[in-house]
């Protein structure tokens, strides 16, 4: 008999009787009275940096700078050519220095968002790049990871990512050292349509 | 080599009473955190209860889950593999290595794989694999084991992980500073990610409707090694299905907060089909998984999620170390996990508990822990894993509590004896003494001052 | 209202003081007080160690002397829940359903049956207090810090009608001292350990008196105590609320 079949054949034999899925009631999940508060703020304890106000102008700033230090910047904000990006090899995305991308979703309660494969245009994007900038439409803010996963597709692409901050680890002595393996700074700007 | 028992290791742990507290006010500090993240949310404990009975649900159809799962994810690309032990689970992943003539491979944290000692396997093959959680690249360079399943490293010192590093990667001697410290494996370990040719993960919840998979990580190491290497091989244990998609909103709102007082991680990855050109293998092992499934009384360990948040909350971890308990994964849960695995070899760790009951509480899936850990003290005893001299003192307490007269005499003589030779009892055979003055011995009990003074 | 008082082996043996105020704070409340002169233990040393099949002469035992009374009532949540989760043996499955059903720790009996809300008690001294871990987490005596629900606590509700008496907390609130049974000496070094960082953090608030509602943690934290040389005594519950009553 093979594994596949012993395995199926004992969880068979030695499972319990039937017990039922829970009715799930998401009125009893958390609202918040100020999801734009809520978000930044929880953007910010991960580690990350938000901007709102002004953040239309801020990001033009932002991406002029990046520009002006001549450094490896992908803007997947304007230029998502996909197959260009997609077919980089690790070796070549290593020293790319600043990645824009648009979000799909953000959650308040946790100050996550959902990235698809699509807006990343090459899985690695998000991830090995010295510095993240994300933006993200204040009308696509949900509560909380429930209204998050109503909203979202998780299986139209071939990946997709909630990203909470920049990477960061505590293993040494639970010492919170941000920049770990992933990006080492995450900036985020709520802007209602980056092309208006 | 005989492996310590909990108390003999937890004694040698303590006798560095200041690293003790140290161990003690560090993990403290996660509870803490996760204390204040919890609270933050009104719902908690419904969270907790949907979670428990999901798991439940899905334990009580196990099976038609797994061939949901691996019916979707083959459909998607995924090549799914069946490993009934440890041994099955390190074969199916050298045999993807060696027919892909692979030598760099990066794993990111998996207990699943530290559990088949897939690291040791590989080596006597002749492969070297990297852990790249940096945690485990910290103890995987000073050839231990992790400690804890989410904080390996938690029972380093930075000045421990400034050595290892001084010598491994050549940093600075003396300089302690973590973000030195983490900053100098970024730049070693970068290099790694990006020649690598495969890369191994664990997986945190698989997805029975769609086939697709979620690992979470802080660091981003998982994500690092998987887009950049050709081949993803993902480990898991049988327990780690959920039903549905929508259950991850659940599952991601208990995982990190309690693991860590995080909202969530910073990197909750979905793996639904390989990228155009890779492979992505699934590994799916049981391990004693199924087995553990048909004890009524400790199937529900199986819902565990590795939180680790019964670690941090224990008191008697926080003070004896991960390695006292000589498992993959130590602290209450690794007690009621591991009798099944061994239940000789394993017969101390139920009994390195004070049955306190806080592991019980924290935990977000609401594993009955302590009730357990209760429950496999009585089956051990039942399978003479036990001391004969401890059941023979066990038999003669039974038999004096037994019998009125003869506990009235014994309590009689035995406060006799501590009023009249306290030096009977006041020596080193008696183990209360060592640290410990032993209670004053009245002349009277309660039942002879009753009988005077109704 | 019969009361049968259940006393543990250990306080029967070595701390009959704890007894005597139960029994009296009981009877000064109006109880009608019985001491079954044959009990001798509830048989948790053995279940606790996986020994539950050695408990059979205990529960039976304790069957025999308990099973006419209205309230079983014992200064010990430990006991108490032992009782309630294992007694098995030694008479019909209502009997024992009965007797599970009515046995209660001191505080809740207070609290839940007699419904006290005053006492004539009186103890000028700072006091910390110890959470025993069976009544907390066992019996919801009182609100556990792992939970997210709202606080109470029935043994301060006591204390708080005791004049005089200053009340202090540990910083780690419910934390386990490391009595736990047979862990004391099974697990020696960890269990002194626990011991003494819970009574380090009542030393950082001064008291006087460490007070709980077992008396088993109370053993394990005064044998300490006096080892180390240190003045700070150890009290059970009914000896504070039974002062100067």
């Amino acid at each position: 008999m093979s594994a596949r079949e012993t395995i199926l054949k004992a969880v068979a034999m030695n499972k319990p009787e039937l017990n039922d899925l829970p009715d799930i009631d998401l009125s009893l999940t958390i609202q918040y009275p100020d999801l734009i508060q809520q978000f930044t703020g929880m953007v910010e304890a991960a580690g990350g940096k938000a901007y709102y106000e002004n953040s239309r102008q801020d990001l033009l700033n932002d991406i002029a700078e990046v520009k002006a230090e001549g450094k490896f910047m992908i803007n997947l904000l304007e230029d998502s050519n996909d197959n260009e990006w997609a077919n980089l090899k690790a070796s070549e995305l290593e020293a790319l220095d600043t990645c824009y991308l648009q979000a799909e979703l953000g959650v308040a309660e946790n100050g996550a968002m959902w990235i698809s494969e699509k807006q990343m245009a090459n899985r690695l994007m998000p991830f090995i790049c010295q510095h993240l900038v994300i933006v993200l439409n204040p009308g696509d803010l949900v509560n909380n990871m429930h209204e998050a996963y109503r909203q979202i597709d998780a299986t139209a692409n071939g990946f997709g990512v909630f990203i909470a901050g920049p990477s960061k680890t505590a293993d040494i002595e639970q010492n919170l050292v941000i920049g770990a393996h992933g990006a080492r700074s995450l900036r985020v700007y709520l802007i209602d349509s980056v092309d208006s | 080599m005989s492996v310590k028992q909990h108390a003999e290791a937890a004694q040698e742990f303590i006798r560095d009473e200041a690293r003790t507290d140290w161990h003690d006010e560090t993990l403290w500090f996660v509870r803490h955190k996760r204390d204040k993240a919890v609270n933050t949310l009104p719902e908690w404990e419904i969270l907790r209860d949907w979670a428990s009975r999901i798991k439940n649900h899905t334990l009580s159809n196990l099976d038609h889950y797994l061939r949901s799962f691996e019916e979707k994810a083959a459909s998607n690309g995924i090549i799914i593999h069946w490993a009934s032990d440890a041994e099955d689970h390190n074969r199916i992943v050298h045999k993807i290595i060696a027919d892909n003539k692979i030598e760099r491979i990066v794993k990111s944290k998996s207990m699943l794989t530290e559990e088949c000692h897939l690291n040791e396997y590989l080596q006597n093959k002749g492969i070297q694999i990297l852990d790249t959680d940096l945690g485990e690249y910290i103890v995987q360079l000073r050839k231990e084991s992790p400690s804890h399943i989410v904080l390996p490293a938690i029972h380093l010192k930075r000045q421990d992980v400034s050595e290892t590093f001084h010598e491994h990667l050549n940093t600075e001697k003396g300089n302690y500073d973590p973000q030195y410290l983490a900053g100098s494996a970024r730049h070693h370990l970068r290099e790694r990610f990006i020649e690598s040719d495969l890369a191994i993960t664990g997986v945190n919840f698989a997805i029975a409707e769609s086939g697709s998979f979620v690992v979470c990580t802080n660091e981003g190491n998982a994500d690092m090694g998987v887009h950049s290497a050709g081949i993803h091989i993902a480990c898991m244990g049988i327990e780690k299905l959920i039903p549905k998609t929508e259950h991850l909103g659940i599952f991601l709102r208990l995982l990190a907060r309690s693991a860590t007082g995080q909202p969530i991680t910073t990197y909750s990855s979905h793996f639904h089909k390989p990228r155009p050109g890779q492979q992505m293998h699934v590994v799916i092992v049981d391990n004693g998984r199924s087995r553990q499934l048909g004890r009524a009384d400790f199937r529900n360990s199986l819902k565990c999620i590795r939180c680790a948040a019964c670690f941090n909350t224990c008191p008697v971890y926080r003070r004896s170390g991960g390695h006292s308990y000589h498992s993959t994964v130590a602290g209450p849960i690794g007690s009621i996990l591991n009798p099944n695995l061994d239940m000789k070899a394993n017969s101390d760790l139920p009994f390195a508990s004070t049955l306190c009951g806080s592991c019980s509480n924290v935990c977000p899936v609401k594993i009955d822990i302590h009730d357990q850990l209760w429950k496999w003290r009585q089956v051990i005893v039942a399978n003479g894993y036990v001391d004969k001299g401890k059941k023979a003192g066990m038999q003669g307490m039974a038999w004096v509590l037994s019998n009125p007269q003869i506990y009235r005499l014994s309590g009689k003589i035995g406060r006799w004896i501590m009023r009249t030779f306290p030096f009977m009892l006041n020596n080193s055979l008696n183990v209360w003494y060592k640290q410990r003055e032993m209670p004053r011995a009245p002349e009277k009990s309660f039942r002879d001052w009753f009988k005077e003074n109704k | 209202m019969k009361v049968g008082l259940f006393i543990p082996c250990y306080i029967d043996q070595f701390y009959p003081d704890v007894a005597i105020a139960t029994y009296q704070l009981l009877k000064k409340l109006g109880c009608e007080v019985s001491y079954p002169m044959n009990q001798t233990c509830c048989g948790q040393p053995m279940a606790n160690s996986g020994f539950s099949d050695l408990t059979k002469g205990c529960d039976v035992n304790f069957v025999k002397n308990f099973r006419d009374f209205d309230y079983i009532v014992a200064p010990s949540g430990s006991c108490v829940l032992h009782i309630k989760e294992h007694l098995k043996e030694g008479g019909s499955p209502a009997e024992i359903e009965s007797i599970r059903h009515n046995v209660y720790e001191l505080s809740e009996f207070l609290i839940d049956i007699l419904k006290i809300s005053g006492l004539q008690a009186s103890f000028p001294h700072k006091v910390g207090m110890h959470v025993s871990c069976h009544g907390q987490r066992g019996l919801h005596l009182s609100s556990m810090s792992e939970l997210v629900a709202p606080a109470f606590s029935k043994s301060e509700q006591l204390l708080r009608m005791v004049d005089g008496l200053e009340l202090l907390k540990p910083v780690r609130v419910d934390e386990c001292c490391g009595f736990g049974g047979t862990f004391c000496v099974f697990e020696e070094a960890v269990s002194v350990k626990m011991g003494k960082d819970r009574i380090k953090e009542h030393l950082v608030n001064d008291v006087e008196f460490i007070c709980g509602g077992d008396t088993s943690c109370l053993m394990h934290m005064e044998g300490i105590l006096k080892r180390q040389g240190l003045g700070v005594k150890t009290i059970h519950l009914a000896e504070i609320l039974n002062s100067a009553l």
